[in-house]
């Protein structure tokens, strides 16, 4: 199971999703594909990359730029490509080159490897170390760290060394407005947020300028992007290129807790549906509700966008009708300290040792003054340090009593 | 002498007038096209011809016309690319600076083969004086009634526009320069669909070449078949190649595609040979995309035989021991030239050009860059070399457009055929400064392996 920064499956067949975002064709007849060795059949029109999410879990493809829900969205980030080893039934001829599989349609009888591929492995490396090289790696301090793609991009396909040794690109900083916080550095140039705003908002005020590895996100001449929409290309940008300047610095998304709430909003566009992520009864953020490809859901096959009001200026928990919490993948740090019941991991020390019962040459929390018991650290004033403790033979003696992970039984 | 199709007349005095071309034959397919031939007629001679496009890519121009969708009721469009940015190309400048009315005419032709009643020239924006000639032509087209409504009488309709472009390398590329002459950002389209089916304003669209248009109007002519009758193979017709670098006489050539790359190199008739009694290093016989050659493999190929200037016998050996006719930009290194530094120009090039949307050619072209500058400067480690044929590996193919390979393949030949001056850069890092490789082995001849 691949690590998401996501959200149980939830939609069903009928979503839109199993069409093709510009082209939803009643099922006639159906296709049949195959990827990594499963077989499915798929409404003529849907990309290889839908037919991968229908039967989901690793042999779909990651995808960084394509957005089911923006039309035009696709084929720029690369790292969904894929080896289709025969076209169809009709051609089964493999095709040249390896395929954008969110924008290359099914044809039956294709039979397509991704993760099966070595040549797709290699090149999805390939395209992950891209697109890292002039990352600035600043996940630390970065406001997106927990429900990045390119996180989750990285640790599934990235080396923890890099082979850049120059200077990372940077560019100067501006602002663009009240609400959105654009750091150029993070972004990957995946354009969503320009189909965003030509395709949600009324009217698109920022764009990309220049080319080649100096492209960037601007308004051009420093404009506010200011639309009741424009929140939603926070929501769709995979990376913190793009960050809500309300929450900005204000909490890590993983200490927050997600709950799905909804409320009457005026604006006929904005489905009035959202996730609330809360400490307490503070809202200290809010976004529309997201299916488990990080995507915007869909209601009835309307996206779920949500306008600015809701967004940035509806959070008081007053504002809304809380529907309960939101479902998290178990596999995301988002999920962290958030189980519904309380499972005791179970011991696992006997079933390894078979039976056997080796000596153990020391034991280190015997040894160890700091895992020692009988001092609480929680009741030292200021910050610890060696004179705290007492280095007498009493407290080796005690540690005795001790269970392997430092509390009494 | 070889035979002229295109630039016979090209130095005529006042040839870009209207009146001294037409005098001197101009004009004469479009009279014959239109009074004489069906649409599919003038497409069958251009399919008969053998012509390939003279863009980069030769693909064979009667095949690709006939791709064109023609549903009912929607209009087609012909677009002329003349955006001749690659480095080492200029020939296209060449014939509309100097015959423009060869342009229109062939164009005139092929709307009607088309069926396009609106068609395009795309012009380099730094090409702004060339607008002015085109422009002129296309008036006195019109005053002529060679151009406009009813053309001759004929019923056929077309106008031809000049769009500029702004100084950009890939709105050469033929979708970048269909959104860029739909006034948007130069982004190459993703493809399928192609522009035979969904092109300008979402409509049926063929991009050729200057070349290639003008080259249609030879083939009505006299024929496809006598077209055909030039050249070898599948090389037909004649062949403007642009000759720089090292060479006596720069220039613009038309040849016949059955000569040596040696006699180009060395007769009088055509570069004239290496000056200051210089010895040839190495060529980039297509244009800046295509592989770099060194001298031994340059003149014959893998297998021993001469190697001649056409399609077939540049690419002979794959990209492992050839090359690519590209655009006919023939560029030539003596043994002065390095071909680190000269890789580097051109990595630096692609940096620069590159639209930025696919991720392995915008991180990647500069990253290349970067480490070519560092060997260049004698800061380069021998990992540097294998990490940059990593590198390319990794651009080529995965791009949205063929200029992420373009930007590959020079870097890829430079150091299959060149490895050892790389190397010799890193381990001589204060002499690579100061003075060159050399020819060192390059000329050498090829070991022929013994067939049996
Ligand atoms: C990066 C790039 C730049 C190109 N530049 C040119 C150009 O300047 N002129 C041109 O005729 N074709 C250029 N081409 C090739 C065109 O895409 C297209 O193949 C050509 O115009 C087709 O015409 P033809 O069939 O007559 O050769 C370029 C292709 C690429 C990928
Ligand atoms: S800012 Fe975000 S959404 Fe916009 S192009 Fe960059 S990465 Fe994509
Ligand atoms: S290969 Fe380069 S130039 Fe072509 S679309 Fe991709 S980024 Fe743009
Ligand atoms: S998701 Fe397919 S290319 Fe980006």
């Amino acid at each position: 199971m691949p690590i998401r920064s996501g959200f149980q499956k939830q939609y069903k067949k009928s979503d839109s999703i199993y069409y093709m975002a510009d082209e939803i064709k009643t099922a006639t007849a159906t296709f049949k594909v195959t990827i990594d060795n499963i077989t499915i059949d798929v409404a003529p029109g849907t990309s290889i990359l839908q037919a991968a999410r229908i039967i989901g879990g690793d042999v779909t493809p990651p995808a960084m730029c394509y957005y089911s829900k923006l039309q035009g969205s696709g084929g720029k980030c690369r790292t969904c490509l894929v080896e289709v080893a025969a076209g169809s039934t009709a051609d089964p001829r493999p095709m040249p080159k390896l395929v954008a599989s969110c924008r290359t349609n099914v044809m039956d009888g294709m039979i397509v490897k991704n993760i099966t591929s070595e040549k797709v492995t290699d090149a999805r490396n390939g395209v992950v170390e891209f697109l890292l090289i002039n990352h600035p790696l600043d996940c630390p301090i970065c406001d997106q760290a927990g429900e990045c793609h390119l996180q989750d991009l990285g640790y599934e396909h990235g080396k923890a060394g890099t082979r850049y040794e120059f200077a990372r690109r940077t560019f100067a900083k501006e602002d663009i407005g009240p609400y959105i916080q654009l750091h150029m550095t993070r972004c990957i140039l995946c354009y969503r947020c320009t189909f965003v705003a030509d395709q949600i908002t009324d009217s698109r005020v920022h764009g990309i300028v220049d080319r080649g590895d100096h492209a960037a996100i601007s308004t051009y001449i420093s404009k506010a992007i200011d639309n009741d929409f424009s929140g939603n290309m926070i929501d769709v940008c995979p990376v913190g290129a793009l960050t809500d300047k309300t929450f900005r610095f204000k909490n890590r998304v993983w200490f927050t807790k997600p709950v799905d709430a909804h409320r009457n909003c005026s604006n006929p566009k904005c489905c009035g549906k959202a996730t609330l992520w809360l400490r307490g009864n503070e809202v200290f953020r809010v976004t529309a509700r997201k299916d488990e490809w990080g995507e915007v859901q869909s209601y009835d096959g309307k996206t779920g966008w949500i306008c600015n009001t809701c967004r940035f200026d509806s959070k008081k928990t007053s504002d809304w009708t809380i529907e309960g919490l939101t479902q998290i993948s178990r596999h995301s740090v988002l999920g962290a300290n958030k189980y519904k019941t309380l499972e005791m991991p179970k011991e696992t020390l006997p079933a390894v040792l078979k039976g056997r019962s080796p000596k153990l040459m020391m034991n280190i929390h015997n040894v160890s003054e700091v895992n020692n018991p009988n001092i609480e650290l929680s009741a030292i004033n200021g910050p610890s340090h060696s004179e705290d403790f007492e280095r007498s033979a009493e407290h080796v003696k005690g540690a005795g009593e001790s269970t392997q992970w430092g509390m009494k039984k | 002498m070889a035979r002229k199709l295109l630039l016979e007349k090209a130095h005529v005095e006042g040839i870009r007038g209207f009146d001294v071309y037409r005098r001197e034959g101009g004009y004469r397919s479009v009279e014959k096209a239109l009074k004489s031939m069906s649409p599919d007629q003038v497409t069958d001679e251009v399919k008969k011809s053998g012509l390939r496009g003279r863009g980069g890519a030769g693909f064979p121009t009667g095949m690709k016309w006939s791709f064109l969708a023609k549903p009912e009721g929607v209009a087609r469009y012909l677009v002329c690319n003349a955006d001749e940015s690659e480095p080492g190309t200029f020939k296209d400048r060449y014939l509309m600076e100097f015959i423009p009315h060869l342009l229109i005419e062939g164009m005139v032709v092929s709307s009607f083969a088309l069926g396009s009643h609106v068609s395009y020239i795309y012009i380099r924006g730094e090409y702004a004086w060339i607008v002015d000639i085109l422009e002129q032509a296309i008036a006195e087209a019109k005053q002529n009634g060679f151009l406009g409504k009813n053309i001759l009488g004929s019923g056929f309709d077309c106008e031809i526009y000049v769009q500029r472009g702004a100084g950009a390398y890939i709105c050469g590329e033929e979708t970048a320069l269909l959104e860029s002459l739909e006034g948007k950002r130069g982004n190459p389209r993703i493809k399928p669909p192609f522009p035979a089916v969904k092109g300008v304003w979402d409509c049926p669209t063929v991009v050729n070449n200057v070349e290639t248009l003008a080259a249609v109007v030879p083939i009505i002519n006299d024929g496809g078949e006598e077209f055909a009758k030039i050249g070898v193979g599948k090389s037909t017709g004649t062949k403007l190649i642009s000759a720089c670098g090292n060479i006596n006489k720069p220039g613009v050539y038309e040849i016949d595609m059955t000569i040596s790359v040696e006699e180009f190199i060395y007769s009088d008739e055509y570069c004239g040979g290496i000056p200051n009694g210089k010895r040839l290093k190495a060529c980039i016989p297509g244009g800046s995309s295509v592989p770099i050659l060194p001298a031994n493999l340059l003149l014959s190929t893998a297998k021993g035989e001469k190697r001649l200037m056409n399609y077939e016998s540049l690419s002979d050996g794959g990209f492992a021991t050839g090359s690519m006719m590209g655009s006919g930009g023939f560029i030539v290194l003596d043994e002065t030239q390095c071909v680190v530094k000269h890789t580097y120009t051109l990595a630096r090039f692609y940096r620069h050009e590159s639209c930025g949307q696919c991720s392995p050619c915008r991180e990647g072209t500069g990253w290349m860059e970067k480490i070519l500058l560092s060997i260049e400067k004698g800061q380069g480690k021998i990992s540097d070399i294998d990490l940059l044929w990593d590198i390319q590996r990794k651009i080529e193919g995965n791009t949205i457009c063929p200029l992420g390979d373009a930007a590959a393949w020079p870097v890829a030949a430079a150091i299959r055929h060149f490895r050892d001056e790389f190397e010799w850069h890193v381990n001589h890092p204060e002499e690579c400064l100061r003075s060159n490789y050399g020819l060192a082995h390059y000329a050498d001849p090829i070991r022929v392996p013994e067939t049996v």
